[in-house]
């Protein structure tokens, strides 16, 4: 019990943290020159959202106008008439061209484009850049972050298997705070939803959706403030996975459902004029339940990371002794219920995974259960 | 950004929110009325919650 609060302390620490670097960051940036206050910490949100391609921790101005980073590159894989590696320094955070092979490559708004040596973007009339696009499998932020989060579970999950394993079944040091969660998704989410007979089959699949999502979120709001889940590609992976695992494990009576869903309760020539309309919205509602997944974990993680970055910024507008407190408060609250979602987030996921896979799994025996009740 | 958009946002967020507030009182009454459901009772709560708050997101993305 203690450890738990003293990781708790450590976390709430760190948080605090986070809003200091920001505050300060953004201090050094709106010293250097005089732009538009607003449009400054609206770029500086929509920079701390997006995913790119060097590891940045902080960064600040010099006196004599110079950009300081601080952090480190990461390495740059293209694919554009062959495999081109090579590291993210050669960007310097957006500010040179890279010369690869004779081939010239820009960042431009943390998207690589394909450009001359002079490192021209050509634009469209609604201003996007029409240059090529080479495809991109760069090691970015949220990819490491996401290689660092597996290999921490699957650390943390394996050395607890194993101490498991010796202490015949009792539960020590991280086990303690980690076997309730476990039990809860099992007893009260997989049970219930899936059923007796199969929720064994989906467990490993459920769990580690829940923790990958929980461990991510909570990594969002460390002071790197990596916003991995709030990226629509990964929850859209997520997501995918849950309708392909709901899918390809239907039973037959799912698949009855999907496509005939009245059953022989009446003579086929009376269903058709139903199955005009029912048919298509039960094969619209297996694509709009996975699509409601990505789309809800996107929005509640990136929705949290703009709250509390705009609340860092009113610092910056307010410009009195009135901001500083305002400002810290209302973002220490925010974060405080930002840690409540990460959770909530990471539950609601694996819920609703496992209400689907609980309708894939559906028998017969509850038609007979409703006509034994008639 | 065109005022239409955020004024229709806006209604929406509204319509969320007494819709949440709803699940919530109505959660609060069962749970008061039976206290042993309480479990079941937050389960569905949440399911709830998080399929209208996917609305109000939805709305917030078109601004």
């Amino acid at each position: 019990m203690r450890k738990t609060f003293f990781t708790r302390f450590f976390l709430v620490g760190t948080l605090l943290l986070a809003q200091f670097t920001f505050a300060k960051e953004q201090e050094h940036k709106t010293e250097g020159h005089d732009k538009d206050l607003k449009t400054e910490i609206k770029e500086y949100i929509s920079h701390h959202l997006k995913d790119s391609h060097d590891f940045s921790l902080f960064s600040y101005t010099k006196e004599n106008g110079e950009h300081k980073y601080v952090g480190f590159p990461l390495p740059v894989i293209l694919w554009d008439n062959g495999l081109k590696v090579f590291s993210s320094s050669k960007f310097h955070h957006g500010e040179t061209i890279a010369e690869v092979d004779g081939n010239h490559y820009k960042l431009y708004h943390s998207k690589i484009y394909k450009t001359d040596s002079e490192g021209t973007i050509n634009y469209d009339e609604e201003h996007h850049p029409t240059n090529v696009k080479p495809l991109d499998f760069s090691i970015t932020k949220n990819v490491v972050m996401i290689i660092v989060t597996g290999l921490l579970m699957l650390w943390l999950f394996t050395s607890l298997a194993r101490s498991y394993a010796k202490n015949n079944g009792i539960p020590t040091g991280a086990g303690r705070f980690f076997e309730p969660i476990v039990l809860y998704i099992r007893d009260d989410i997989a049970r219930p939803n899936i059923g007796e007979k199969r929720y064994k089959k989906y467990m490993p699949f459920l769990l580690t959706i829940f923790f990958f999502i929980w461990f991510l979120n909570i990594f969002g709001l460390t002071p790197l403030g990596i916003n991995v889940t709030g990226n629509i590609a990964i929850t859209f992976a997520l997501a995918l996975m849950t309708f392909l695992i709901t899918n390809f494990t239907g039973t037959k009576d799912y698949w009855m459902h999907q496509f005939n869903p009245l059953g022989n309760t009446m003579p086929w020539y009376a269903k058709i004029p139903l199955y005009i309309i029912l048919v298509p919205i039960e094969i619209l509602g297996l694509f709009i339940k996975p699509f409601s997944l990505l789309i809800r974990l996107y929005a509640n993680m990136q929705a949290g990371h703009i709250v509390l970055m705009s609340l860092i910024g009113l610092m910056f507008i307010f410009k009195s002794w009135l901001g500083s407190p305002l400002s810290f408060f209302l973002a220490f609250a925010i974060s405080l219920i930002e840690i409540l979602v990460a959770l909530l987030q990471a539950y609601i996921f694996t819920m609703l995974s496992a209400l689907y896979f609980g309708f894939a799994s559906e028998e017969h025996e509850h038609e007979h259960e409703a006509e034994v009740a008639h | 950004m065109e005022i239409p958009v955020m004024v229709g946002a806006g209604l929406v967020v509204i319509g969320v929110g007494l819709g949440i507030g709803r699940i919530g009182g109505s959660a609060m009454e069962a749970i008061a009325r039976q206290p042993e459901a309480y479990g079941k009772i937050q389960t569905a709560m949440l399911i709830a919650a998080a399929l209208i708050e996917g609305i109000g997101f939805a709305a917030l993305f078109a601004v």
